[in-house]
């Protein structure tokens, strides 16, 4: 037992992320003032640790004492979340700056809870997914909260605390009873186990009680109240990351329990994870058509993208999947770039985040109303971006585990979502307006823009590049 | 709060049942143990109880410390020695002096009341919570469930500080590390909320 040397090795890209969260803490606290420092150091960890990630593809292997799992499954994941971090810490930088709250302990907040969501992602033991979505939260309560003069700012850190630390009871109830009936937190040891477990009634009730602290972290109905006066209130770009890399570790932890462990096909955990799918979808779309505000508009769309991809968990095989973990990383680099937009178009105290505040946004700033349009058609779905494949995959799941209603649901509900979206669009490039910007981009902003971009047409001309990859993982 | 009572409950009927393996439910109903767990049980629901209706923070806080000592005891009634301490001693000790000073601190006037509203949304969740509880209470009280047995040879080996050391050092070791990051994000996360002077 213990720690060796090839456990470090094996999850370099944990560990360097880790060492370098420290390295950006020793920094802040001597170079007084002086942000831009974290944002460099922050910055270089993340892409070391992404980096890295990419030598950690090939098959998993349990490391610590069999408490984590390094590569495979847990190293695509994190290439999500690490690329979420990427993009959101480039964003960060101009908006915190013009937001005055530029402080550096930011990235070391980002750099932590990205810690966390990789303990979720690749946690063999419910000791690990529960220290891991503790980290997580954690840090993202505090980032919620990060621009302390701002009293929504103040209130979303709270709300987001108050029901997170709620949804932490569920957990660990849930644990305690799993263990209970199991005798063990041992994750490959309930697999074997579950077979005779999942006629214990108080096996399912900890497993019911999973499912809603689960479904708490991803948003989905009915456990997404929060979101949207959370993702309102939080700094922009802040938003963003929560609603991608934080929704990417719940789901990975949702499908490595639910689907790899329990292996829930065909049972009522299944049917349950259907309702709550359906109830998102329909909940998330009908409400973000009524939405004035571009930023609890994106709420209300990331509650329905939850439940799109709940339906590839209630499917529970292959294709369901592969079908998510293609979603998340399309889904991330689209809403990353959507809030990262919303974020430049802010003005200070809470200005220009509505719908109207877009209108001609093309003619005096055709760059980003052209990214913003990817964005847009990526997340209704509409077919040469990488969105309409992660919608095609999951529902497709859905249909081949005999789930039909919820493929049809899903895309009359994306139907729906057009509506929406395409407003956005509609107003940016048919309407007078005065849409403009009293400060010139940061070009980091426009790379990281870039980057998403261009991530989403790749994505979407190529989704095999992922698809046969994500598939290496679930042969056994 | 009360939930906290059917959970240990459950470890509780996990205990029972390992010993009852000769004899029956009925005639190990009555031990010593079983008393204590009701008593103690019942006191922990009801502080808790309390400590949610007081209107007084300090009479809150008061219950919340009976609250910790009842669940201390039981803790203790479950072989698990140093638990039941450290609860006492981090709970109903450290935790609960910070939270009088708080209360001392913000020097809370006369109790304003809340502006209560009749809504649907509180009957619909009244209604919700009380089928769970109902739910729960069912499963615990008929489900014939085949619990493990435990790792240990003797019931007083459970808890002991050399047992939980050994397993905090080597097969927890990795949770225990990452403990440390999960302390020093929070650390940094309230220095980032409270320190007084921004930037």
């Amino acid at each position: 037992m213990g720690i060796t040397f090839s456990d470090i090795t094996s999850s370099a890209p944990l560990v360097s992320l880790v060492l370098f969260s420290f390295l950006t803490l020793i920094v802040e606290s001597w170079g007084k003032d002086k942000p831009v420092l974290s944002y460099w150091v922050s910055l270089l960890g993340v892409g070391v640790s992404l980096a890295l990630s990419f030598g950690h593809l090939g098959a998993g292997i349990p490391v610590f004492g069999g408490m984590l799992l390094q590569g495979g499954f847990a190293g695509y994941c994190n290439l999500i979340f690490l690329s979420s971090a990427f993009l959101t810490i480039l964003l960060s930088r101009g908006y915190l700056e013009r937001m005055e709250c530029h402080r550096g302990e930011f990235y070391i907040l980002i750099l932590f809870s990205t810690v966390g969501m990789m303990l979720m992602a690749g946690a063999l033991n419910l000791i690990t997914v529960f220290l891991g979505i503790e980290l997580m939260s954690v840090s993202l309560y505090v980032l919620a909260g990060f621009m302390r003069k701002k009293v929504r700012s103040n209130e979303s850190a709270l709300k987001y605390f108050l029901l997170g630390a709620f949804a932490t009871g569920f957990l660990l109830y849930g644990i305690a009873l799993i263990y209970g009936t199991s005798g063990t937190t041992d994750l490959v040891a309930i697999s074997k186990l579950f077979p005779q477990l999942s006629h214990n009634p108080i096996f399912l009730v900890g497993c019911g009680l999973l499912v809603v602290a689960f479904s708490f972290k991803i948003a989905a109905v009915p456990f997404h109240m929060w979101a949207p006066d959370v993702y309102e209130g939080a700094p922009t770009t802040v938003s963003g990351f929560m609603s991608t890399g934080a929704k990417a570790a719940a789901f990975a932890t949702f499908l490595l329990v639910f689907v790899r462990v329990f292996d829930i096909a065909g049972t009522s955990l299944s049917q349950v994870i259907a309702v709550i799918a359906a109830a998102s979808m329909i909940v998330g779309n009908v409400t973000a058509v009524a939405q004035t505000n571009v930023k609890r508009m994106l709420a209300y769309s990331s509650i329905a993208h939850a439940g799109y991809m709940l339906s590839g968990i209630a499917a529970a095989n292959v294709e369901g999947e592969t079908g998510i973990l293609f979603y998340l990383l399309a889904y991330t680099f689209v809403n990353v770039g959507a809030f990262g937009i919303v974020s430049i178009m802010e003005r200070q105290d809470d200005k220009k985040l509505n719908f109207e505040d877009y209108e001609g946004l093309s003619a005096r700033r055709p760059a980003l109303a052209v990214l913003m349009t990817i964005f847009m058609f990526s997340l209704a779905g509409i077919p040469p971006f990488a969105g309409f494949f992660g919608k095609y995959y999951v529902f497709l799941a859905a249909v081949k585990a005999n789930l039909t209603w919820l493929a049809i649901l899903g895309v009359l509900t994306s139907l729906i979502s057009v509506y929406y979206y395409l407003r956005l669009v509609v107003l940016m490039y048919f309407r007078e307006g005065d849409a403009d910007l009293d400060h010139s981009v940061p070009r980091r902003s426009m790379i990281a823009l870039a980057i998403a971009a261009i991530s989403i047409v790749v994505l979407g001309l190529y989704p095999s590049l992922i698809v046969d990859l994500t598939r290496s993982f679930f042969k056994i | 709060m009360d939930s906290h009572a059917v959970a240990t409950g459950a470890l509780y009927g996990y205990r029972n049942q390992k010993s009852s393996s000769t004899n029956n439910f009925f005639e190990s109903s009555v031990t010593l143990e079983t008393f204590l767990f009701y008593t103690l049980g019942a006191v922990s629901v009801g502080s808790a109880l309390m400590m949610v209706t007081r209107r007084s923070p300090v009479m809150s806080a008061l219950y919340l410390i009976l609250n910790f000592f009842a669940l201390g005891g039981l803790y203790l009634s479950l072989h698990a020695q140093f638990i039941a301490f450290i609860q006492i001693l981090v709970y109903a000790g450290a935790i609960m002096v910070l939270f009088v000073f708080v209360i001392m601190l913000l020097n809370l006037g006369d109790e304003k009341k809340l502006n209560e509203r009749f809504s649907w949304k509180k009957i619909v969740g009244a209604g919700l919570s009380f089928g769970v509880l109902m739910e729960l209470i069912f499963v615990f009280a008929f489900s014939k469930a085949n619990l493990p047995p435990s790792h240990f040879e003797k019931a007083t080996d459970i808890g002991t500080v050399e047992n939980i050391g050994m397993q905090l050092f080597t097969t927890f070791l990795f949770p225990f590390e990452v403990t440390s990051v999960l302390l020093l994000a929070a650390i940094v996360g309230a220095v980032v909320l409270a320190k007084k002077k921004l930037n």
